[in-house]
């Protein structure tokens, strides 16, 4: 009979994903483990690159919008508004009011509805399965508030450079006040499946711990970010849209774990409602398209200035020789450059533009939350069990369409 | 803090290295040198009265035929405690491609350099675990390019795995329903 300490041990190697069900898209992990503990993790992504930044130089700004809901798929109305925001301040449009509050209405709509895939998926990862299917139930009737409104249900391109393509209707507007009726005590019976649930608690607090200062620097964002105590919200630092018309706070955690993370994403969804509420009640008349808003055929080359009309010279005189033309410019076009930072479900959605003065940016760049935070998760893994992989993935909210790009 | 002071603060700390000042929309980008990148974005980050503590972004940019070093390594930082911004943007020339990695003072560069190595070849000097992040590891050329087209038939000399992809489809054409 063999004696314990006679036994080899060695470290394993596993590989989890690309398909694997827990791992929010194809993100594959390889897992170095000892026994049940987590000694290493590295996450290797790109299963979902499609070049959209590349694709964006070759577009102009108005064809490039459809682009950006292909990124984050389950929130692709805010991919959309970050996305207008950004050009609208590049090409200094100014947006009516009702354009604006409709906005807001939807970028936190859709804050909803991602929360509730979140909790949906989060939660089924970890082993609740009833709360998919109540969170699904109530995400259908923001689908049909979008479906309401512009057609589509999942990729919207739904707002528009200076404004949103269509005004809402009546009807819109009563099912959505309907909607911030019912909605929270739809988010009462999600916390009483799970909020003081032991299984729960036993899977979430105290997993995946990540200091304030250790968020700041890996560059977290959104309510990963601030369930570690730090109350830093786009909306609240740079106001876009209506966000500085409306009254709303900023929820934050306090002990930067797993479960902290949840009650983050729960209060945001009570703050959303109220953000909805305020904007059906503010709401004016008006356009909602800027007049000045570019239209798809945006110019290829920057206008050319009229030549200056000749000088004018008193009747009978010879009229004196023209000058010789000014050899031609040998500088190159001139760059300017622009960072717009707006606060999607995830966290930051940042767009870097580089434009050179035609109607095709020379540069787009998509600082995606979903990719930083991607790049935290051998930070939260490694030390941990193996079990806890799961929860980390599902506490950091990411999906890999808008992590490859 | 303004961020007109703050790129005055620069100049003023470092005067060899700052090449160029520019503002557009309220944004103030500070071009420098490449050499003492290290030292300047220490002093962002540690200084008091700056204090930028958020890498909003880092990526990079390829000014092809365009201006006469090519490329450059654009850094978005942003301070959450004082709510300011700047942007600094690294020259680097196309025939000495690296520049020193950030990676010891913001541990979230990592994937952004990697992802700037992938897509410009512009290496990291530093960088603990510089390999592509994006694209498949054995792929040649760097997409993001100016001179790398959008869309190209290179037949013989097509990636390897896009091969095998055409070879798997062309065989089970067979089985397609009509």
């Amino acid at each position: 009979m063999a004696v314990i300490k006679d036994l080899k041990t060695k470290e394993i190697t596993i590989n989890m994903g690309p398909q694997h069900p827990a791992t929010h898209g194809v993100l594959r992990l390889m897992l170095e483990l000892d026994g049940e503990t987590v000694v290493k993790c590295t996450p290797y992504i790109g299963y979902l690159h499609r070049g959209t930044e590349k694709l964006g130089e070759n577009k102009t700004y108005a064809t490039a919008l459809p682009l950006t809901d292909r990124l984050d798929y389950v929130s692709s109305m805010s991919n959309n508004i970050g996305f207008c925001v950004a050009v609208e301040k590049l090409l200094s449009i100014k947006v009516p009011e009702r354009a604006q509050y409709i906005r807001t209405i939807m970028a936190e709509l859709t804050r909803i509805a991602n929360h509730i895939v979140w909790i949906a998926t989060h939660a089924l990862d970890i082993g609740a399965m009833t709360v998919f299917l109540y969170s699904m139930r109530d995400r259908e009737w923001i689908l049909d508030l979008y479906e309401m409104t512009c057609g589509a249900r999942l990729t919207v391109s739904y707002p528009r450079i200076g404004g949103v393509r269509c005004d809402v209707t009546r009807e819109f507007m009563e099912s959505c006040y309907q909607f911030t009726e019912e909605f929270p005590e739809k988010i009462l019976q999600y916390e009483t499946l799970i909020d003081k649930n032991r299984i729960w608690l036993q899977r979430t607090v105290g997993i995946g711990i990540i200091s304030p200062e250790d968020a700041i620097n890996w560059g977290l964002t959104g309510p990963t970010l601030r369930g570690s105590g730090v109350p830093y919200d786009v909306r609240k630092f740079a106001p876009y849209d209506a966000y500085d018309k409306v009254d709303f706070e900023v929820p934050i955690g306090k002990n930067c774990d797993v479960y902290d993370r949840y009650r983050c994403r729960m209060d945001e969804f009570r703050q959303s409602v109220k953000i909805i509420r305020q904007c059906l009640e503010k709401m004016p008349e008006g356009l909602v398209l800027a007049p000045e808003a570019p239209g798809y055929d945006m110019p290829a080359v920057p206008p050319k200035k009229p030549a200056a009309p000749p000088p004018k010279t008193a009747e009978g005189e010879a009229p004196p020789p023209p000058p010789p033309p000014p050899p031609p410019e040998e500088t190159g076009p001139v760059f300017n450059e622009l960072y717009v930072a707006t606060e999607v479900p995830k966290g930051e959605l940042g767009f870097y533009f580089i434009s050179d003065g035609t109607g095709k940016p020379y540069r787009m760049r998509l600082r995606a939350p979903s990719f930083v935070h991607a790049g935290v998760l051998p930070k939260l893994c490694e030390g941990s069990l193996v079990a806890d992989v799961i929860a980390n993935i599902g506490t950091i909210d990411i999906v890999l369409g808008e992590c490859d790009r | 803090m303004t961020p007109q002071e703050i790129a005055q603060l620069i100049n003023e700390k470092f005067p060899s290295e700052v090449i160029d000042i520019k503002e557009f929309r309220d944004q103030v980008s500070v071009t420098v040198k490449k050499e003492k990148i290290i030292e300047l974005i220490k002093y962002l980050h540690d200084t008091p009265e700056l204090y930028f503590d958020h890498l909003a972004d880092l990526c990079g940019a390829d000014y092809h035929g365009k201006k006469d070093i090519r490329f450059e390594v654009v850094y978005n930082l942003f301070s959450i405690k004082h709510g300011h911004m700047i942007r600094i943007k690294a020259q680097v020339s196309e025939d000495d491609c690296k520049i020193d990695s950030v990676v010891s003072i913001w541990a979230g560069a990592n994937w952004h350099e990697r992802e700037c190595y992938d897509m410009y070849g512009i290496s990291f000097t530093g960088h603990p675990d510089l390999r592509r992040i994006l694209m498949p590891e054995d792929w040649e050329g760097y997409p993001l390019r100016k001179d790398y087209p959008l869309k190209s038939d290179l037949g013989e000399k097509e990636w390897k795995g896009y091969k095998q992809v055409v070879e798997v489809s062309e065989k089970n054409k067979a089985y397609e329903v009509r």
